[in-house]
């Protein structure tokens, strides 16, 4: 018993952060219908930037975590602007085709810096409690506190702000909205900053967690967060959630009751059935396309 | 317009061509280096193009080697593999077909060194890999029988599988054993399973077998079966830019026994990104910075004045015996053809280098030599135990 909620909360810790991460994808998809796959290499500009902070300024947790925080979110309006907003009535091909681009050029700006892994010193006190033979880290309780808090206050601002509430409406529909007299480019804007940030703090998060970082982290994760994201229905903020725990709950899961070689192709295989029984995710719905 | 614009690209392009096939010096020795330089393991490919270009220097201040009555100078030809297996393969394409190099050093990492090794041996081309420790190096995929054109500096795995195994029976009293081991690199893989043989050979039990595959970094799911299973060591045959992460969150998960590893972990980043985790834990390696005699001493202060107080790890010191080996065959061989220093390689009978005596056997590249063991103490490499073949 003890075994198995000790990988309970393995598991809450590795869904934590691919939560984070699919949270990005979704809002992004909600607004643009567009699949941001730079997102992954946000997420890994995130830890660079814990990284630099801590290492070369020694700022302590918070500052540091704010600073991720920032600095992605103004990376990915950034990058909208300058990017994404050219091609918006472009095909869609064009724009994903962008979004890859975008990821590569950030990858190999990272690598061109230095090809060295990074180690990022811890900044908190690491303790370990153990009750009973289940031993729960500092880290692991800042990890899922945190994220479960950042999703709180993304719901809040989403369901019960202006902004949040010009988010669902253009979600809902692209074209009456801005006759309305809504700031579309800012609110899209607003979304890239959220969306972004989020990743911030999960690659920054990756990065206690995980402390050596290297420019191709974000490649892998970010495929298995926008897995995530789509498991839980692309598009829809709580479903990216429940993706991320699924899938986080599974990989570990699947570890530590079968051989671990089987990890992957396992928790896929289970992740494709999901699909193919609700091809539109768990909280999604079925769109009609009109001809 | 158009016409001009095409006419300069295309002036251009031939200029760039044509740059592209000026001929060096053609009484040079041409020997071509393929190193990890950027991917996973940038601290092994760096040590290695360091000692590199350290041992030509040395042999063309030297004035050259001397072939046949004749001094000829050495000219080195570096080719990035990016720790992936398929660039170092093309990477050694390359130097034999359009730098028509007469040997090759390296890759490193066995899982680059195989697919490199196949393309030299068919080309007929000596291969020498510094630190590649798999067996399946030097031995043809098909027939098991010994390649031809592959030579190595390092000792196979095989024998440092049985040296940890010996060591975490005899020295840290382990009965039970747990592995965690990348099951899609041909290093760790080989290792983790001659460590298993011999451990249960010997009466020792794993209690658990773990694998992860390249790229992860969450093993929290192993290591806690790991924890479940109540091992009295754990064997972490894997490469140093992971082993940190695997010592961390065990930590984490409260693991206290200690941790055992092979020479992938001898790299100074290694302490680096590992900090005071790793303090306290055993390694097996090709050699120790601290051994006293002449030859070491020698090599490490020359290398710690041409890279700024570097002490070089394993893989700087094999890529220097590689070179030593090299130079030997060059100078034996009485001709620069590809054909006549493979022969001469394959009769050199020992060689003296900064690694220790190595023995060849007729008709393998596999040397025959001695392991030492390393304590990580205060941030350094220290030496513990010596192991003989």
């Amino acid at each position: 018993m003890t075994y198995f909620l000790q990988q309970g909360l393995n598991a809450l810790q590795l869904g934590s952060i691919y939560a984070l991460i699919a949270l990005g994808y979704t809002m992004v998809y909600g607004i643009l219908s567009m699949i941001n796959f730079a997102h992954g290499d946000f997420f890994m500009v995130g830890a660079f930037i814990c990284f630099v902070v801590v290492t070369f300024m020694g700022l302590p947790f918070v500052p540091a975590m704010i600073l991720s925080i920032i600095g992605v979110s103004l990376l990915g309006v950034i990058v909208e602007r300058a990017a994404y907003k050219p091609l918006r009535q472009a095909p869609r091909v064009s724009a994903i085709i962008t979004a890859l681009g975008v990821g590569i050029f950030l990858e190999n700006f990272t690598l061109a810096l230095s090809p060295y892994p990074k180690h990022i010193p811890a900044i908190i006190e690491n303790t370990s409690w153990t009750f009973g033979g289940l031993t729960i880290s500092s880290l692991q309780v800042i990890i899922i506190l945190l994220s479960l808090a950042l999703m709180t206050v993304l719901h809040f601002i989403v369901q019960h702000t202006r902004v949040g509430m010009a988010m669902r409406a253009i979600s809902w529909d692209k074209n009456v909205v801005p006759l309305m007299g809504v700031p579309v480019n800012n609110v899209i804007s607003i979304t890239f900053a959220i969306g972004s940030g989020l990743g911030g703090a999960a690659g920054m998060m990756y990065g206690m967690a995980y402390p050596i970082i290297d420019p191709y982290m974000g490649i892998i994760v970010g495929w298995k967060a926008f897995i995530a994201a789509v498991v839980g229905g692309i598009g829809n903020i709580r479903g990216a959630v429940i993706g991320g725990y699924i899938l986080g709950a599974t990989e570990i899961m699947v570890a530590a009751f079968f051989p671990s070689t089987y990890r992957d192709f396992t928790a896929f295989s289970l992740l494709l059935i999901l699909l193919i029984v609700r091809p539109y995710g768990i909280m999604g719905k079925p769109r009609p396309q009109k001809v | 317009m158009k016409k001009v614009l095409f006419l300069t690209v295309a002036a251009c392009i031939a200029g760039l061509v044509l740059l592209g096939c000026q001929k060096s010096d053609d009484s040079a020795i041409r020997i071509g280096l393929i190193s990890e330089l950027t991917g996973d393991i940038p601290a092994v490919g760096a040590s290695c193009k360091n000692a590199a270009e350290m041992a030509v220097k040395e042999i063309n201040d030297a004035g050259g080697i001397d072939i046949g009555g004749k001094k000829y100078k050495v000219e080195l030809f570096i080719e990035d593999s990016a720790s992936k297996p398929d660039q170092a393969a093309s990477a050694a394409q390359k130097l034999i077909t359009q730098k028509n190099v007469i040997a090759i050093i390296g890759p490193n990492s066995s899982s680059n060194a195989i697919p490199a090794s196949e393309i030299a041996e068919s080309s007929k081309v000596v291969l020498i890999t510094p630190w590649s420790t798999n067996p399946k190096t030097t031995l043809d995929a098909k027939t098991s029988a010994p390649k031809k054109y592959i030579f190595r500096a390092a000792f196979i795995d095989p024998f440092q599988g049985r040296v940890v195994a010996k060591f975490a029976m005899d020295n840290i009293k382990a009965k039970k054993a747990a592995v965690l081991y990348d099951v899609a690199s041909d290093y760790n893989k080989g290792i983790a399973e001659f460590f298993k043989q011999t451990f249960e050979e010997k009466g020792g039990k794993i209690v658990a077998f773990e694998s992860y595959t390249t790229n992860d970094k969450d093993f929290s799911a192993q290591l806690t079966k790991i924890k479940n299973a109540a091992p009295d060591v754990i064997f972490l045959p894997n490469y140093y830019n992971e082993v940190p992460l695997q010592v961390q969150q065990a930590h984490r998960l409260g693991i206290k026994v200690p941790f055992i590893g092979s020479d992938s972990w001898g790299s100074q980043d290694m302490i680096k990104l590992c900090g005071k985790d790793c303090e306290g834990y055993y390694f097996s390696t090709h050699y120790s910075a601290e051994s006293a005699t002449p030859v070491v001493k020698k090599f490490i202060e020359a290398y710690k004045k041409a890279y700024d107080g570097k002490v070089p790890d394993d893989v700087a010191a094999l890529t220097y015996d590689s070179f030593g080996l090299l130079k030997q065959a060059l100078a034996g061989a009485g001709k620069l053809d590809r054909q006549s220093v493979r022969d001469a390689m394959a009769k050199i009978p020992n060689y003296d280098g900064v690694t220790g005596k190595m023995q060849f056997k007729e008709g393998s590249g596999d040397p025959i030599k001695s392991a030492v063991i390393l304590q990580i103490q205060d941030g350094k490499f220290v030496w513990f135990a010596d192991a003989q073949p």
